[in-house]
């Protein structure tokens, strides 16, 4: 439901980047959204077209990676994709799993072409 | 054509306010709860209930937020502890500089427990970090027993679950082994409390629990 704001702070780092860069223009920006994170990749998107429609950031690509829930053993150091809330070390069993990604919400990378 | 690693957190602003909020609630020694819900699940009877009942040997504070007017806080203030409602204007959320600036507004400064009433909305608090100590679920009977599935951000991360209007129950068809169920499935490490604001059933337990975590905070500080 605030994927507009969302969209408004990457947009700020972006042009943050931007002015650090001013020999080299910003072409795609590459975001990664855990599945816990609590948002929808469509409404982020769409809000980020509108708020780069006709600004100096314009043509600028975003790509999104789904990342999915991540769970560690503290047991046998195992890692493993949570499914269907199975949190329980497929391994050894260890049901004392803790949670490493998939609530992230990050701007992860920055394409920048010199220009 | 160049790649740049940046990994930099969306709501990195947020976070580093909240890591301020969290070294100021921990020099007060207090205790702050973030309470979650969908609209009209009862926090804010749950809050008349908790204040009503609170133990006379600590001192509480709220912070009520909502998107337009101040009845939640109208509601809360009768009890005779100090509250400020935060108005967001639209915001679907509380974020952690509401809270800051709620507390300056607040002007009390001694409290052991700071609760914090969210926006009735179950998607998007659970992303943002108050500085509190646990975030508190509220499910309320006529929800429905699979809500758990359906908001799973917000219950992997909350460490309470209260079932609100259990005395509802018998009349909306609500399975509440099921819903237990679903909220460990979701967050083996939940803990669940079940309770009527209505009928006072379950406050006591309620009470109780705020209770142990104010005496479990103050030993672990003494050590």
């Amino acid at each position: 439901m605030h994927e507009l704001s969302l969209a408004t702070s990457i947009i700020e780092t972006i042009r943050g980047e931007s002015r650090k860069r001013p020999e080299s223009r910003i072409v795609k920006v590459g975001l990664r959204i855990g599945e816990l994170a609590g948002i929808d990749p469509n409404a982020l998107e769409f809000s980020f077209d509108i708020l780069i429609k006709d600004t100096d950031l314009a043509p600028l690509e975003v790509e999104m990676e789904r990342m999915p829930r991540r769970h560690l053993c503290p047991t046998c150091s195992r890692e493993f994709i949570v499914d269907d809330y199975e949190t329980d070390c497929p391994d050894c069993g260890d049901p004392r799993t803790t949670l490493i990604s998939g609530d992230e919400l990050e701007i992860a990378w920055l394409e920048v072409e010199e220009s | 054509m160049s790649r740049i690693d940046l990994r930099e957190k969306v709501l990195n602003e947020n976070d580093r306010i909240a890591g301020e909020l969290r070294e100021r609630f921990a020099r007060k020694n207090a205790l702050v709860l973030n309470f979650i819900s969908s609209p009209g699940a009862g926090k804010t009877a749950l809050l008349e209930q908790t204040l009503r009942w609170f133990p006379k040997k600590l001192k509480a504070a709220t912070l009520t937020g909502d998107i337009e007017t101040e009845n939640d806080a109208e509601r809360i203030a009768p009890y005779g502890f100090p509250v400020k409602q935060i108005t967001t204007g639209g915001a679907c959320h509380l974020d952690a500089r509401m809270v800051e600036r709620g507390l300056d507004e607040l002007g009390a400064d001694e409290y052991d427990v700071l609760f914090i009433e969210n926006i009735g909305n179950l998607v998007c608090p659970s992303s943002f970090d108050l500085g509190e100590e646990a975030k508190i679920v509220l499910l309320s009977v006529t929800e429905g027993d699979d809500k758990p599935f359906k908001y799973p951000s917000t219950f992997v991360r909350a460490d309470l679950l209260i079932i609100n209007k259990i005395d509802l129950a018998p009349y909306v068809d609500f399975d509440m082994m099921k819903a237990r169920k679903a909220a460990r499935k979701v967050n083996p490490n939940i803990e669940i409390l079940e309770l009527s604001c209505k009928t006072g059933d379950g406050i006591k337990e309620w009470v109780h629990w705020i209770q142990k975590k104010v005496h479990l905070k103050r030993k672990a500080i003494a050590s």
